[in-house]
C-alpha cells in the first residue's frame, strides 16, 4: 500500500477520534437547545467548571480559599485529603446539579415567555457568572487532572499495523491516542444511556414531550421547572465528561471554556436538535478538516482546520438548513 | 471660618500630595480568561519587587513606587483602554505584556512622550532606538530567541542537512521568528518546516501527526497559554524526544510542562533571565513583603519562571529610574526622564549582586542606538521529578550578522511610513 494512502487512513482515524472530543461537547449544547429552545452559551464554561470543581474536591482543596485568606488573614489552602477519582466524580455531579437547581431558580424561572435572544443572552452572562466564580473558588493556575485516564500513542496498534508498510521503513504503524480511544468508547456509552434514557424513562418521555411541545406537555402535568432542572443537570454531567477529556489533554485551565468553539460547526452541520447528529456532526467535522488539512495544508499555508469545519458546515447548510438530522421547521401563514 | 477653610484645603491639597510624588508604574495584568495562568505569576513578581523597593529601602531614590493595576484579559483593545485611563496619573513606563497590546501603543505612547518596556516580546525591530524613540525591548527579544536556538544546537553537533520544524501559535507573535529561521536556515544549511497552530492551540492533532511523519530532528516551538501545554502532551503522546524539542521563552514555564508530567522531562526552553528562586533578593521578598502581608498574590508563585520574568521587568525599571534620577538630579522623574534612564541604563554584575540577584541576567548596556540589548540568550531543562528548570546553557551571544538587517530593514519601512526621522543625531 502507498505511503502516502497509509498516512491518509491514519489521519482519518484521528479526525475519527478528534470527531469524538468535538462531540462531546456538541451534545451539552444539544440536550439544552432541544428541551427549552435555549442556545447555551455557558456551555463551554459549565466544562470549565466541572472540571475544576472535580480537581478541586480530588486534591482536597479549600473553596475560595483566596477569598477567605484575604478577608480574615489566615493561611488556608487544603483540607489535607485526597478524595478517590470516582467519589470526587459522584460529588462534581452533585454540583452540577445544584448549579442547574440554581440557573433554573435564579434566571429562566423569571425568564419564562421571553424571546430566545433574551435567554441567549442570559447564558451570555451566565457563562461570564460561571467563569468568575470558578476563578474565585477554585483559582485561575493550571491543574493536573489525574483520574487514571491512559495516555499516550497505543504501542499495540502501532506494532499491530506496521505489516501494512510491507518493509516501508517510513511508515511505522498506526497511530492512535489511547486517551481518545477511551473518550470514543465514554461518548458511544453516553450516546446510548441518553437515547435509553429519553425512550424508556418516565423522566425522559417528559422531556421529549417538553421538547415536543411546551404547552401541550403543561397541560398533561409535566412540570417544566423540573425538566428544565433534569436537562441542564444532564448537561452538566455531559460538561463534565468533556471537561476531563480535554482536561486530561491540557490540564485544567481556564481555555477550556473556548471548546465550544469547536462544538459550533459540529452543531450547524448535526443540527440543533438531535444527539445522533453531534456524533455523526462531530465525526464528519473531525474527518474532515483533517483530511483537508493532510491533503492541502501545505499548499495553503497551513492552520486550515478552524476555518475549514465552519467552511464545511455552511456547505452543509446550502442543502439542509436545519442540518442533518435537525428538524425541519415548517412555517405556514 | 474662613481661616479654617483655607486650612483645610491645604491639609487636603497636601495629604493629596504624596500620592501625586509616587512613581507610579502601571502593570498591564491580566489575572482572569484564558490566559490568567501566565499573567499572574508576571504580575505578581512585578508587585512584589516594587513593594519590596518600599518596605526595605523607601521606595527609589527616597521616593515611594506605586504599581497601577490594570486588567487587560490579553485583550488587546482592554489593553489600549488601561493605557488611556492609566496614562494620566504620572505612568512613567509601560509593559504591555502582550505583543498585540504593545503594537497598538508604540504610536500612541510615543506621542505622548511615554516609554514602554517590551522585554522579550513586542516588535523585534524597535530595539532600533533612532526609529522607536519610546520603545525599549532589551535585553532580548524574539528574534535573538530563534538565534539562540539554532546556536545552541550548533554547539550541540553540525546541522548543516538537519530538519528543523517550528511550531508556532499562528498570530503575529508565532510568526515573528519565522524570517529570521529561514535566513539562519540558508545560512546554515538546514531545512525547515512550518507547522502553524490555530488560537488557542488546544487541538494539535494533524501538526504533531506531520511530526511524527517527517521526524525533524529538532522542533522549535512559539507558543502561549494552552497551546503550549497541548504541543508538550502531544509530543509525549508520539514519543517525540524532549530534549530534542526546544521552547521559545514563553514556552518554557512550570505552567507548560506540568499536565504533561514525568513525560515532559528533558523539555528545553530559552530564557534571557535566571530560574529558580536560589537568589538573595527572594528572602527579602519573603521578609518584606509576603510575611507582611503585603505580596500581591498568594505567595505561592515566588521563584516559579513567569514570576522571575515579572520580578526581572520591575527591576530593570526600578534600575532605569535610578538612572534617570541621577541623570536629572532629581527623585521626582518625569516619563520624559525615565525614558533617558532607560536609554541610559547599564547593567554589570556587580549591580545585580547588590540587589540580591547575582547572575540573574547578562551584563548589558542600553544605547541610543540599540534599545534592545546584548540579545544574550540562555538555555534551560525541565526536570520533571524534581519539578524544576535547569540552566543548562549560560547567556550566549546571537547572530546579530543575520539579525541586524532584519531589525534595520525592518525599522527602516516603519520609518519611512510614519515619516520619522532619526532620533540619535
Amino acid at each position: 500500500m502507498p505511503t502516502d494512502l497509509l498516512y491518509g487512513a491514519e489521519v482519518v482515524l484521528n479526525g475519527l477520534m478528534s470527531g469524538v472530543l468535538y462531540a462531546l461537547v456538541a451534545l451539552g449544547f444539544v440536550l439544552i437547545y432541544k428541551a427549552s429552545g435555549i442556545f447555551n452559551f455557558a456551555q463551554g464554561v459549565m466544562a470549565l467548571f466541572a472540571a475544576l470543581t472535580l480537581v478541586g474536591i480530588m486534591e482536597g482543596q479549600v473553596p475560595f480559599s483566596h477569598l477567605i485568606n484575604a478577608a480574615f488573614g489566615t493561611d488556608i489552602h487544603h483540607f489535607g485529603w485526597h478524595v478517590p477519582a470516582v467519589a470526587a466524580i459522584l460529588l462534581t455531579l452533585v454540583v452540577m446539579v445544584g448549579f442547574a437547581y440554581l440557573v433554573q431558580r435564579f434566571v429562566f424561572r423569571h425568564l419564562v415567555g421571553q424571546e430566545p435572544i433574551i435567554l441567549f443572552m442570559a447564558t451570555i452572562g451566565l457563562a461570564y457568572f460561571l467563569e468568575g466564580m470558578g476563578d474565585l473558588m477554585w483559582g485561575s493556575e493550571i491543574k493536573t487532572l489525574a483520574v487514571g485516564l491512559p495516555q499516550g500513542g497505543s504501542i499495540w496498534v502501532e506494532e499491530n499495523t506496521q505489516w501494512m508498510g510491507f518493509g516501508n521503513e517510513d511508515f511505522y504503524g498506526f497511530f492512535i491516542d489511547k486517551l481518545d480511544m477511551v473518550a470514543t468508547v465514554i461518548a458511544a456509552i453516553l450516546v446510548l444511556a441518553l437515547i435509553a434514557f429519553s425512550q424508556y424513562t418516565k423522566q425522559g418521555r417528559a422531556m421529549r414531550a417538553v421538547a415536543d411541545d411546551h404547552q401541550a406537555a403543561l397541560s398533561v402535568g409535566v412540570s417544566l421547572n423540573f425538566i428544565w432542572i433534569l436537562v441542564w443537570s444532564l448537561a452538566g454531567f455531559v460538561a463534565l465528561v468533556a471537561g476531563i477529556m480535554w482536561g486530561a489533554k491540557s490540564g485544567v485551565q481556564f481555555s477550556l471554556s473556548l471548546i465550544a468553539l469547536k462544538a459550533l460547526p459540529v452543531l450547524m452541520l448535526g443540527g440543533f436538535t438531535s444527539i445522533p447528529g453531534a456524533i455523526v456532526g462531530g465525526l464528519i467535522i473531525g474527518v474532515g478538516e483533517k483530511l483537508f488539512e493532510f491533503s492541502f495544508g501545505p499548499m495553503l499555508g497551513g492552520a486550515t482546520e478552524n476555518w475549514f469545519a465552519y467552511v464545511l458546515a455552511l456547505i452543509f447548510l446550502v442543502f439542509r438548513p436545519q442540518g442533518l438530522f435537525g428538524e425541519k421547521i415548517i412555517e405556514r401563514v | 471660618m474662613k481661616m479654617k477653610l483655607g486650612t483645610m484645603a491645604v491639609a487636603a491639597v497636601m495629604a493629596a500630595s504624596p500620592v501625586m510624588a509616587d512613581l507610579v508604574f502601571p502593570s498591564l495584568s491580566y489575572r482572569t480568561g484564558p490566559y490568567a495562568a501566565g499573567g499572574i505569576p508576571f504580575a505578581d513578581g512585578y508587585a512584589d519587587y516594587m513593594n519590596l523597593l518600599n518596605a526595605r529601602d523607601g521606595g527609589i531614590g527616597g521616593v515611594m513606587t506605586n504599581v497601577l493595576e490594570c486588567e487587560t484579559g490579553y485583550n488587546t483593545e482592554k489593553g489600549v483602554e488601561c493605557y488611556e485611563s492609566t496614562k494620566g496619573q504620572g505612568a512613567l513606563v509601560y509593559q504591555p505584556l502582550s505583543t498585540g497590546i504593545t503594537y497598538q501603543l508604540i504610536p500612541k505612547a510615543t506621542a505622548d512622550g511615554i516609554p514602554i518596556h517590551s522585554m522579550g516580546y513586542g516588535r523585534t525591530s524597535a530595539a532600533n532606538g533612532d526609529v522607536f524613540s519610546n520603545v525599549f525591548n532589551y535585553p532580548a527579544n524574539y528574534w535573538n530567541g530563534a538565534s539562540g536556538a539554532i546556536n545552541y544546537l550548533m554547539s550541540q553537533g553540525d546541522i548543516a542537512g538537519k530538519k528543523i520544524a517550528l511550531v508556532y501559535h499562528n498570530s503575529a507573535y508565532g510568526k515573528e521568528p519565522i524570517r529570521t529561521l529561514e535566513e539562519l536556515a540558508e545560512k546554515h544549511g538546514f531545512e525547515l518546516t512550518l507547522l502553524p497552530v490555530d488560537h488557542p492551540g488546544q487541538e494539535q492533532k494533524s501538526q504533531w501527526l506531520q511530526i511524527r511523519r517527517e521526524k525533524p530532528d529538532n522542533v522549535i516551538m512559539y507558543g502561549w497559554g494552552v497551546m503550549n501545554q497541548v504541543a508538550v502532551q502531544e509530543a509525549a503522546n508520539i514519543r517525540y524526544p524532549m530534549e530534542d524539542f526546544i521552547g521559545i521563552w514563553w514556552s518554557g514555564s512550570e505552567n507548560d510542562v506540568l499536565p504533561a508530567g514525568e513525560k515532559a522531562d528533558g523539555y528545553k526552553a530559552l530564557t534571557f533571565h535566571g530560574v529558580g528562586d536560589d537568589f538573595p533578593v527572594f528572602a527579602d521578598i519573603q521578609k518584606h513583603v509576603v510575611d507582611a502581608g503585603n505580596a500581591a498574590g498568594a505567595g505561592d508563585q515566588i521563584g516559579t519562571v513567569l514570576y522571575n520574568r515579572g520580578l526581572y521587568a520591575a527591576m530593570l525599571a526600578a534600575e532605569a529610574a535610578k538612572t534617570a534620577q541621577e541623570i536629572h538630579g532629581t527623585a521626582d522623574i518625569t516619563p520624559t526622564m525615565m525614558r533617558d534612564g532607560m536609554e541610559a541604563l547599564v547593567i554589570t554584575e556587580a549591580k545585580m549582586a547588590a540587589l540580591g540577584l547575582p547572575g540573574f541576567g547578562p551584563e548589558f548596556n542600553v544605547s541610543c542606538e540599540n534599545h534592545g540589548g546584548p540579545g544574550l540568550v540562555g538555555m534551560t531543562q525541565w526536570d520533571a521529578s524534581a519539578k524544576t528548570w535547569s540552566l543548562i546553557n549560560e547567556f550566549a551571544p546571537s547572530d546579530m550578522d543575520v539579525i541586524q538587517p532584519l531589525i534595520d530593514e525592518d525599522s527602516a519601512a516603519y520609518a519611512a511610513e510614519n515619516k520619522i526621522e532619526g532620533s540619535c543625531n
